[in-house]
């Protein structure tokens, strides 16, 4: 009983930390149909930014993850304004040929600049070891995971349900023309999104180095997993994906305890049968343009 | 019943061999002979140039994005190397186009999931099929030989006749021919009324279906033959290397296919074998400049097409040979995308 519920606080702490890496993809394909298959270098640089800023210059770990989010949201801010927005007409074929470049790109960069072997990030002293919770261990590093993720969760479902640019921001999901009639700058609320998504990437790299492991190819290692969130989770709401990540995460957690032998066998199997059994994702609503 | 002769006709006047094909045939044959030293790497460019035939088939002539075409390529591999390490088929070519079935049972099988959905969808399942194989091998490694691949294949001589040599002059040839009798059926099969039934659909698979083409069914078959085409690729890689490990599968090789083919140019059958050509001298030029990294220029490369534009890249490439055609022979260049073609 106590390892299944093990087993369940890991899951949700692994499902929340790919919530939070892949939700910024969720709105650029759900907002502009924008196949992104380089989500995941965004991710990695606020990885390796937050890894050199604790290991190299000695910050300590908690100011080092804000200059993640900073780091990885104007790189994605610079890219979408010189080249992203370029592509956004034009046909899928073309954006997959072109985030793969830019993955590749990255995977070489960073193996280049900082070696080919998995990074560590020194963690403060209170977040290492178990918490005892009525005889069930919890990791005190994976507590704090679902603690900030849980946090940023409700916070961007705030953003989006009451604030003015979480209107616009809908408006402009649901009809890109319509809302642009209205006097909304889309383009200007997709680079700032797209940046926003960024960042929470590059915290969900930082956050993910010690679980999910940092280096040169995490981008294509976990590109699968963020493309499984969104397109399972679906594109038009927050709570797809959500739930799409809490369900993978648990899935995965299990799977690998279960049947380790099975590897990810199992999450790719579920991935087709749920395409196949709803092209539009389990939670979407709209249908896939 | 003039529009359907008219139509008709242009597709047999298209189909017909031109000099600038021959031409190209000719050159190919003449490298063969002017390099002997650089047998291997012309083997790859070979193989290579075959499985980007395969993905063109799809992709230039069909419209399906793939993201896991290496899933076929490593099953032809793999199946290849089996039958080779076991002895149940010793002879190369019998089992070269037992690979290709195995391998083309598998898109059959697997057409139906890709065929349903858009594109976004397709591109998750062609990767998911293929991460979903890569795993299985790793998982099966007691017979696939898992990281470490399949070791000590030993191939019987071509036929009975031809073994394969050191140099690597007998895997050259075998795969040249292999390559030439699959591209001579691959044209027969494009600039036939089913090729061109898969152009239709590639347009407009609404008014495809208006006009009473079987989508589903037109894409079900030429994703088979697809599928086909890259076991065979497979199977060649294997028998030519003795080797099949793990890294078949792998995405990158999927991705530096589509890269292939989008240097040469998707829908006229020779992207891919230009492509090939290209791609192989890119990768050999990186790997002097940066041994190690040569990857980036690679993802520089592709991320430059994207943004110039493959129809503006194409033109370029093509205005020189436009010019040399257009002062001697007064008219355009024959190998062009058609504009609208483009996918």
């Amino acid at each position: 009983m106590t390892t299944l519920f093990t087993i369940l606080f890991d899951g949700v702490a692994y499902g929340m930390l790919l919530f939070v890496l892949a939700c910024g993809l969720a709105v650029t394909l759900g907002l502009m149909n924008f196949v992104n298959l380089a989500h995941g270098a965004f991710a990695m640089t606020g990885g390796y930014v937050c890894a050199v800023l604790v290991n190299q210059s000695g910050w300590p770990f908690f100011a080092a993850l804000p200059l993640a989010f900073v780091a990885s949201a104007l790189i994605g801010a610079v890219l979408e304004r010189a080249l992203y927005r370029h592509l956004y007409a034009r046909s899928h074929l073309d954006q997959v040929l072109f985030s793969v470049g830019l993955v590749f790109m990255s995977v070489a960069a960073v193996d280049y600049i900082m070696g080919s072997s998995r990074i560590f990030i020194k963690l403060p002293a209170a977040l290492e070891g178990q918490l005892d919770f009525f005889g069930v261990g919890i990791g005190r590093y994976r507590l704090m995971i679902i603690v900030i993720c849980g946090l940023l969760t409700l916070a961007l479902q705030l953003i989006l349900a009451r604030t003015r640019f979480g209107s616009r921001l809908r408006a402009a999901v649901d009809d890109p023309r319509a809302a642009s009639g209205l006097g909304i700058n889309v383009p200007q609320v997709f680079a700032l999104t797209f940046a926003f998504g960024c960042g929470l990437a590059g915290l969900g790299g930082a956050l993910s180095a010690e679980i999910l492991g940092l280096d040169p190819y995490f981008p294509l290692k976990f590109m699968i997993y963020f493309l499984i969130v969104v397109t399972v989770g679906g594109s038009s709401s927050i709570t797809g994906p959500f739930l799409a990540s809490l369900l993978l995460g648990i899935g995965d957690v299990a799977g690998k305890y279960y049947v380790p032998k099975m590897g990810p066998f199992v999450i790719y199997t579920l991935m087709i049968v749920l395409l196949i059994w709803r092209p539009n994702g389990l939670f979407g609503r709209t249908v896939a343009r | 019943m003039t529009a359907v002769s008219e139509v008709s006709s242009r597709a047999i006047a298209r189909a017909r061999w031109r000099p600038a094909e021959i031409a190209f045939w000719i050159l190919v044959a003449c490298c063969a002979f002017l390099f002997p030293s650089r047998y291997l790497i012309m083997t790859d460019i070979v193989r290579l140039a075959l499985f980007a035939l395969s993905l063109d088939l799809i992709l230039g002539y069909a419209g399906i994005v793939s993201l896991g075409h290496a899933a076929f390529f490593g099953v032809g591999a793999y199946s290849a190397g089996l039958m080779a390490l076991h002895g149940i088929i010793t002879e190369p070519v019998i089992a070269l186009v037992v690979a290709g079935l195995v391998a083309m049972v598998l898109g059959f099988l697997t057409s139906f999931l890709v065929i349903r959905g858009v594109d976004l969808t397709r591109l998750m399942v062609t990767l998911g099929i293929a991460l979903l194989l890569e795993a299985l091998a790793e998982r099966f490694s007691n017979i696939t030989g898992g990281s470490d691949g399949l070791q000590g294949i030993e191939m019987a001589p071509i036929l009975g006749l031809f073994a394969f040599d050191m140099y690597g002059k007998t895997g050259f040839f075998y795969s040249l021919i292999v390559l030439f009798l699959l591209f001579l059926l691959a044209r027969r099969i494009v600039h036939s009324p089913f090729g061109l039934s898969l152009r239709a659909i590639r347009n407009n698979p609404l008014r495809a279906s208006a006009i009473g083409v079987p989508v589903d069914r037109r894409l079900i078959a030429v994703y088979t033959v697809a599928a086909f085409y890259a076991g065979i690729a497979g199977a060649l890689f294997t028998q030519t290397t003795a080797l099949a490990s793990l890294d078949v599968f792998s995405f990158e090789r999927s991705a530096d296919l589509m890269l292939v083919l989008v240097i040469g140019g998707t829908g006229y059958l020779y992207g891919g074998l230009i492509g090939a050509v290209v791609f192989k001298m890119l990768q050999e030029v990186f790997s002097t400049i940066t041994p190690q990294y040569w990857q980036f220029w690679i993802g520089l490369v592709l991320v430059v097409i994207v943004l110039v534009g493959r129809d503006r890249m194409h033109r370029w490439a093509l205005w020189l040979p436009n010019l040399v055609i257009r002062q001697v022979a007064g008219r355009k260049a024959v190998v062009a995308v058609p504009k609208s073609d483009a996918p």
